[in-house]
């Protein structure tokens, strides 16, 4: 072999060697550093209303917060409002945007579903459409609504075949009055946080 | 033990990469908008830079010198970085999810900040030994998140400042930038090695 031919081998066998040597250690780094999911998905998920009512195009707010992560805008959800849209901007670093009208107003005040019961026909189509289940009821038998449990998104008004269902405003008085904890960081059902609270303003 | 002091010296402030040399001026005028952005970027550049000098020392001195090879230093080095700015990212990715989106793409593109190649060749150039490299590395990416810090600190204010309308954005950003260079050429003369 002549030794112009034998450089050229060395040469290469050598860059070989290297991005061989490379390969690995990249890939040593992949696996020590991998990633379950996507941290960020969790935090914004944190921040949203939570009250899976898919105003913003999405079947529910996990799917909406994967939305967000992958660089969708952040002014689709009115249950939260300008409060969420600011919290979430402060996360991610971008400028907050007035709420997205195409979506739904924000409602001045919060509202909780109620069900006239003598009205109700048992037809359980709105314990289908409650992406909560705060619907508490059976076939033939008479519904009601868990208050604690409702997030007032009113998807179950517009299935209900004889029109029985309210959206009430929650006024505050001395019965559903409760302290405004700082955010405790602990994972409660609606139900729980009120009593949970309740009990720490005693 | 002083001509280490002195190459930190010299590599910080009077032959201070950006400034005076202009050398990974993409970063310098992309991620400076906010302090935090600037300080991630410095810290995982100061890594970057650290690590990528020894790497490429190490590659040139043991492989390409033997093997009579050192025209293939360019080509060696810029795998050296590719794979060293390619392990940090993961590692940033897996320790903080935020600093990692908000560095954004320039995290990728430290691979081609020059002042990374450029402090791995000069190392070659100047005959540095293993210690001097790193320290060479090491005070190049100080001065490096030194400048980055002061610039990002500065456009932080200018952002509230009252800037007539010809000036404001990218263009008061280069002025500021041209002041904070004449500034750092002040240090001319301080050490010479």
């Amino acid at each position: 072999m002549s030794a112009a031919l034998w450089t050229i081998v060395i040469a290469v066998g050598l860059l070989a060697v290297l991005a061989v040597i490379f390969g690995a250690v990249l890939g040593f780094a992949a696996i020590r550093f991998k990633v379950e999911g996507n941290p960020i998905v969790d935090q914004i998920n944190n921040l949203l209303p939570q009250t899976q009512c898919g105003q913003c195009g999405y079947p529910g707010c996990k799917p909406y917060a994967e939305a967000i992560a992958g660089g969708e805008k952040i002014n689709k959800c009115p249950p939260g409002g300008e409060g969420t849209i600011q919290s979430l901007a402060d996360l991610l670093g971008v400028e907050p945007e007035p709420l997205d009208a195409e979506h739904g107003a924000e409602k001045a005040v919060p509202t909780v579903a109620f069900i006239r019961e003598d009205e109700c026909i048992g037809c359980t189509k709105c314990i289908q459409a409650c992406p909560v289940d705060a619907i508490l009821g059976a076939a033939k038998q008479m519904h009601t609504v868990i208050a604690d449990e409702c997030t007032g998104c009113d998807l179950c008004v517009e299935p209900c075949p004889v029109d029985c269902i309210d959206m009430i405003p929650v006024s505050v008085d001395k019965s559903n009055w409760y302290w405004q904890a700082p955010t405790s960081g602990v994972e409660l059902i609606a139900t729980d946080r009120h009593h949970h609270l309740a009990g720490d303003a005693a | 033990m002083t001509d280490y002091l002195l190459i930190l010296v010299s590599t910080i402030l009077v032959n201070n990469f950006v400034l005076v040399q202009f050398l990974g001026l993409c970063p310098f005028m992309g991620v400076s908008n906010k302090l935090e952005t600037a300080i991630g970027m410095g810290a995982a550049t100061t890594f970057v830079l650290t690590l990528a000098s020894v790497c490429s020392y190490l590659v040139y001195t043991y492989l390409l010198i033997p093997l009579d090879l050192a025209y293939l230093k360019t080509i060696s080095f810029i795998m050296v970085i590719a794979v060293v700015v390619g392990f940090t990212e993961m590692a940033i990715r897996k320790t903080s999810p935020l600093l990692y989106r908000v560095l954004g793409i320039f995290l990728p593109l430290i691979t081609t900040n020059c002042a990374v190649l450029g402090v791995a060749l000069l190392n070659i150039k100047r005959d540095n030994s293993l210690v001097e490299s790193i320290l060479y590395g090491f005070g190049a990416a100080v001065g490096f998140s030194l400048v980055m810090v002061l610039f990002a600190a500065l456009r932080e204010r200018v952002a509230v400042a009252d800037v007539p309308k010809p000036f404001q954005g990218s263009a008061i950003a280069m002025l500021t930038a041209g002041l904070m260079s004449l500034a750092f050429l002040g240090f001319t003369g301080l050490v010479s090695i």
